[in-house]
Parts: structure tokens; sequence; C-alpha cells
């Protein structure tokens, strides 16, 4: 994907459709639709779990119960039926695949089309991303993982850290985001099925990017994945994750958890590519994208979150960090583009509990036709946390006359010695900046893509080489043909 | 190069154009002067192909093409340049990537590879000396937080990467000091050779004591009305425009 060229660019461009609402043909174990205590006890047993998660899992379904879906985001849409929806789908080899050589053609296929054929990777060397791939709940297939383990680092799917490494996922599990925390946290931790799990020992700088490609293939079902990514002391570790789609008139319910945990100077960098299937253009269709994402930053230690979400039909999503330790850093980097008639409230929440904790947001939205884009986020400055400080930074660029952006950010602030900055701006893209780059000789798609990436460009720095080639790329198809 | 005849337009219904004829050969530069509101601005959009004015009468002939049936990039890439009068600023994407992209597209629709990235920047270095822009510029956003007259330069640097046949200079020399201004037209006249021609708009002689052009002419309620050589800016600076209206009637 690093070699992208201007030619692929045009052919996609050519294709601006949906372009990966295929699905792939591949025999499917799905259970009966509805939720109910049985069929948490059957996820749990098809998982073959130890005791104490089912015991988990039957607590989260029951504080579930109790909440009611949030309501106070800016986003209408009819709550999904949960009764409708099949908690549990995998590719039917419910076999762990020992080699890549027992990947079904099928499968591999999908992967290939998804530009992330492992069999490439395999074969250039100095390919440098280890991949977990995720379809309908199952993790189908990590790579490089005896590379990792001479490290010492476990990168794995979360159903194997359940089993190998219990003790670890059973102290971090739910630390920072825990069932009681949303009315969809509690959901995912009834039903959750897989996800990737990875722990960097002390000390250790992963020397990869580890990612995990997520993707929805069975129709009538929900994605509920969990990742848990712990850095230990003195470690660095670069996660990366990326999610498609295959086209469908109903909407489906992704509903994940991710908990980062960054000890004692560590670092972790979270970064993620959002391509769901967002729906047509008359709005039918499409991934309800639900997603609490948070982090814990002990002393000294940083995380940052990078995110570009073009996809879904709703994003609601936080990706957040409680700045526990003092001296410890939480980053939000996010750009966030809306088209037709999706629609995106998201942001972060930087919790400032130690002392010197600093914290930085970007956040750039887009919107385009008929979409609402709507930036949230909070700052919270506890009385302890001395010397604080915040800078913000909300942008919005509009497209199109019948668009919405909105910024609503929170700031409460309990220590005198805190400094918060914010800054807002909201532009709308000139028919004379197109003109110009016209009169240029550069065509109308180029003209826009190079406008949008251009005021993306800090956030896309963020992001790793492979990952900001393939994020340029979708920002310019999911705005093709807006400009109005 | 090219040929216009009796061009009309109108913007929102209002009639701008009445009637512009003119004639510019290779390897001239024309000067196009006239009072405010006269419709020099709008011939220069028209040529660059902006979409809000509308042709009713009248024909364009470029390089043997009918201009008027060319979407806007397609004249650029026939060789049609314009200098902005204030050209336009965008943030975050860097001069060299720009005019990359556009060189490129030229290329491609000429079924030529892609420039090399040695030889594009051999051509960034040779061009940027040219107008006597600081390397700085070319790697900074285009136009972004630039001043007036870097502005202006950087239409002459881009003007000078993309090699055009015919360069229209829409009011180049407004907002520029004395020092800015001799670059500029210093950078033009480096540029002109044998198969390129100019068209220099303006409201003041004072650019044309530095691109000597080969034809004046005085652009009045959309038409032009007059023509002659340099020495007829020379006039118009010392009189005004009142004793042409007069000989016109308008």
């Amino acid at each position: 994907m690093a070699n992208y060229t201007e030619d692929q660019l045009a052919q996609d461009l050519k294709n601006q459709e949906y372009k990966f609402g295929f699905t792939t043909d591949i025999k499917s174990d799905k259970a009966p639709k509805g939720l109910t205590e049985d069929i948490i006890k059957l996820i749990s047993s098809k998982k073959q779990e130890p005791e104490w998660l089912l015991q988990n899992r039957l607590k989260a379904f029951k504080i579930w119960k109790s909440m009611e879906n949030p309501n106070w985001a800016h986003v209408k849409f009819t709550e999904p039926k949960f009764q409708d929806i099949s908690y549990y789908a995998a590719p039917k080899q419910s076999k762990k695949y020992e080699s890549w050589e027992d990947v079904e053609p099928e499968m591999k296929e999908t992967m290939k089309k998804l530009g992330i054929s492992l069999e490439e990777q395999k074969r250039i060397t100095g390919t440098n991303v280890a991949v977990d791939f995720v379809m309908d709940s199952v993790s189908v297939a990590t790579s490089f993982q005896s590379k990792l383990k001479e490290l010492g680092i476990i990168f794995c799917s979360f159903s194997e850290a359940v089993k190998e490494h219990p003790n670890l996922v059973k102290r971090y599990m739910g630390s920072v985001v825990p069932p009681s925390d949303n009315f969809y946290a509690a959901l995912n931790s009834a039903v959750f099925t897989d996800g990737s799990f990875c722990y960097i020992p002390k000390g250790v700088k992963c020397p990869m990017e580890l990612s995990t490609y997520f993707r929805i293939n069975e129709g009538e079902t929900g994605q509920f994945e969990r990742t848990l990514v712990i850095a230990d002391e003195d470690s660095y570790v670069s996660y990366l994750e990326g999610c498609t789609a295959p086209q469908r008139d109903e909407n489906q319910l992704h509903a994940a958890v991710v908990e980062l945990i960054a000890m004692e100077n560590a670092e972790i960098k979270y970064s993620t590519v959002q391509n769901w299937y967002p729906g047509d253009k008359n709005g039918l269709g499409g991934i309800f994208n639900f997603v609490t994402k948070r982090g814990l930053c002990e002393k000294n230690s940083k995380i940052s979150w990078t995110q570009v979400e073009t996809g879904s039909a709703v994003t609601w999503k936080y990706p957040s960090c409680i700045l526990k330790g003092d001296n410890s850093i939480g980053e939000f980097y996010s750009v966030a583009v809306t088209n037709n008639f999706q629609q995106a409230d998201t942001g972060t929440k930087m919790i400032h509990l130690g002392k010197n904790t600093k914290s930085t947001i970007i956040s750039k939205g887009i919107s385009a036709g008929k979409s609402n884009n709507s930036y949230r986020g909070l700052v919270q400055i506890h009385k302890n946390a001395k010397n604080a400080r915040n800078f913000s930074q909300c942008d919005s660029l509009l497209m199109s006359d019948e668009c919405g952006a909105h910024t609503f950010p929170y700031i409460e602030c309990k220590n005198k010695n805190a400094k918060i900055e914010h800054e807002a701006t909201t532009s709308k893209i000139g028919e004379d900046q197109i003109f110009y780059c016209l009169q240029r000789g550069i065509t109308e798609e180029k003209a826009i893509s190079l406008i949008v990436n251009g005021y993306c460009k800090e956030i896309l720095n963020k992001l790793p080489m492979e990952f900001a080639v393939e994020a340029q790329k979708l920002l310019t198809i999911s705005l093709e043909g807006s400009v109005g | 190069m090219i040929e216009i005849k009796n061009l009309h337009a109108k913007i929102e219904g209002k009639e701008i154009l009445k009637g512009l004829s003119l004639n510019v050969n290779k390897g001239e530069i024309h000067a196009i002067m006239g009072p405010n509101g006269s419709g020099k601005s709008t011939f220069a959009s028209i040529l660059a192909g902006k979409e809000e004015y509308d042709v009713t009468n009248g024909s364009i002939v470029f390089c043997g093409e009918d201009l008027l049936e060319l979407s806007t990039e397609e004249r650029a890439w026939a060789g049609l340049f314009l200098a902005f009068q204030y050209p336009i600023e965008i943030p975050g994407v860097s001069n060299i990537n720009f005019l990359k992209t556009a060189i490129n597209e030229k290329r491609e629709k000429n079924g030529h590879e892609p420039i090399t990235a040695k030889d594009y920047m051999n051509l960034v270095r040779e061009k940027s000396k040219l107008v006597e822009l600081n390397a700085k510029l070319t790697s900074r956003s285009v136009n972004e937080g630039f001043s007036g007259g870097e502005k202006k330069r950087n239409e002459i640097f881009q003007m000078a990467m993309l090699n055009p046949k015919l360069s229209i200079l829409d009011e180049t020399d407004s907002g520029l000091d004395i020092d800015a201004l001799r670059i500029v037209a210093n950078g033009v006249n480096k540029l002109k050779n044998e198969n390129n021609a100019t068209i220099v708009i303006t409201h003041y002689q004072r650019l044309l004591d530095y691109i000597v052009p080969d034809f004046v002419h005085v652009l009045m309620d959309g038409r032009i009305v007059k023509s002659g050589d340099k020495d007829l800016a020379l006039k118009l600076e010392k009189n005004g425009y009142d004793w042409i209206k007069k000989e016109n009637d308008i």
C-alpha cells in the first residue's frame, strides 16, 4: 500500500461507491437472534471460557438491562432492535488456524481485497506491521507472532489471551472501562466475542506496528470486539486498527470497547482508520459505530489517540485519557468526515488527575452532503492537578449548504494553576480554491483531495506511513463529488 | 496564438463585455489598460474559464482550438495561464506538492510518465532563482501567510514552472513596491520567447516601464476602443481616459 500510485487513485475515484461493500461467501456459525442469559452462556461455552469470565458477562448483562440507550449525543437514529441481532457469528472454521496455509482461499481473498494480504507481507521482508484479522467477532489470523514472542511481546486474539494469559486479562479487563460505564460498554462486556490483546513487557520498544483489522461479514449480526493494550513500564508500542463492512440495507451495530494501560514512562500510540459502511446516498443502511475507548496514564507516561473516521452511518465515540500519574500526557488527533446522511458525534475526554499533566486536542471535522458532524469534548482538571495544561483546537470544514458542523466543548476546572486554551474555526471549502487549482491544470477530484488533505495534514502526519496513504485515499473517496 | 472575435459576456444578467476583439501572435506582449469597471478582470476570468460568466456571443480560438469548448483545466493543459490578481491560499498544501500535481496532471493528459523527483527538484531550483523566490517559500503552503509581494512573485514562479504558451497577468503590479515590481517584471521578461505570448492587464503605466509591450489596448465599456504602441500608455498616464471617452462617445 506504500506504493500507491496516482493511477490507482484515479481508478479508485472512478469507483467512488463504497469499495469494501462485498461479502465473502464463507460458511458461518451464527447464534440465534436475541439476547438472553442463555445466549451469553452459549457464547461463553463456544469460546470455552473460564467461569469468572462468564460471571463477569452475566453481571454486565444485568447492568445493561437496567440502563437506557443514551440520547444526549447530537445524532438521530432508530434504536437498534437488540433482540433482532445475532450476538455470535464466526467463520465456520472453528479451529484456530495453525499456519497461514490452513486459511481458506475465500478468506485469503477477502484479506487481499482489503489490502492486507498476509501472504504478501510474508514475502516482502522489512514489512513493519504485524496484523491480527478479526472477521465477524472472531480473530482469524495473527501474523509475526513468533518474532514478537522473542521480545516477550504478547500480541494475539482476545480469546487466546483469556486462555494463555488469564491473569493479565482478569486484572486489567474492565479496569479502565467498567461495564457500568455506559450502555454500550455494558452491552459489549456482556456479549463481546473476540478482539485483540497486546502486552509489551518492561523496557521493550515494540519494533513494528501492531495492527488489527476488523471486518463485519455476516448480515443481521453485530460486532462486539474488545481490545486491551497494556504497555508495561518504560515500554513503547504503536497500534493500528482498520475497519470495513459489506454494503447492506439494514443498520448493523458495532459496539466495541478499547482499553489502554500505560504504566510508568510507557508510551502508547493508538491509530484508527474507521471505514465501516456509511450507508447509501439516501441514508439507507450503514453501521452504527458506538465505541468506548479509554486509556489510563500512570506517571510520566503518554497516550496518543489518532483517528481518521470516514465510515459508519452514525458514529458515537470519544477516545479518552485518564491522566492519573504526574507528568503524564494525553493527546487526541482526529479527522472525522461525514457525507450524505452520515452523522458523527465524536471527540475526547481528558481527565487531569496528576500534577503537571498535559493534554492536546486537535479535531478536524469535514461535513458534506446533508450530514452532521459534531465535536464533543471534555477537559476536566481535578483539584490536585497542579499545573495541568490543555490545548484544544477544533476546526470544521463545510462542503455544502445543507450540512452541519457543531462544537460542544466542556471544561471543568478545579485547580487555579491550570491553563486551558481553546481555539475553534469554521470554514467553507472555497470555489475560489478549486478554480485556482483548475486553472493550474489540476482536475476537480485532485483539487478536493489536495485541499482536504492539506486541511487534515496535521493529523495525517501523526499516522504511520502505511496508514497515512490509505487515510488520504479514503478522504478523497469519501468526499468525491461533494462540493456544492 | 489567440484570436478573440466580438466577445459578449454577461454575469447575473448584466452585460460586461460588449463585442471585444483582440489578436495576439506568438512572441508578442499586449497590454490592456482601462478605467475601473471596464471589464478587464472579467476578460481575464473568461479566458481562464470561470463559470459564473455567460458568453453570449463571439468566439475565441486558442492555438487552433475553440477555447470556449474547453473546461478550465483543459485550457490550462493547452497552455493558458492566469496570474491571479488575488492569489488564493491553500492551507496545508505545499507549493512544491501543488505544482508537482499540476505538472503531472498535464503530463498524464499527454501520455507522459510523471516527472522524476530529481528532474522536478532541478526545475524548482532553476525557476525559483528566476523570480528570486526564497527556497523556503517553495516548501511553504500555497500562498498561506505570504506577503502581497510574495504572492505575486509566487504567481510568476508558478508560471515559470508550468511554461505556458499564453500568460495573462491580471493586475500583477497591484500592491507591489518598486523592488517587487522590478523582480516580477524581470521574471516575466526572462520567460518571454518567440513561441509564447503575454497579455498584461494593468491600471498603471508604471509596470510597462519594466515589461515593454508591443501593443497597448484600451478597454472601455466592454470593448477595445483604442490600440497603439507603448506611447499610448504614456499618453494615458498623462491625460487620463476622458479624451478617449469623448472620441468614442461613451
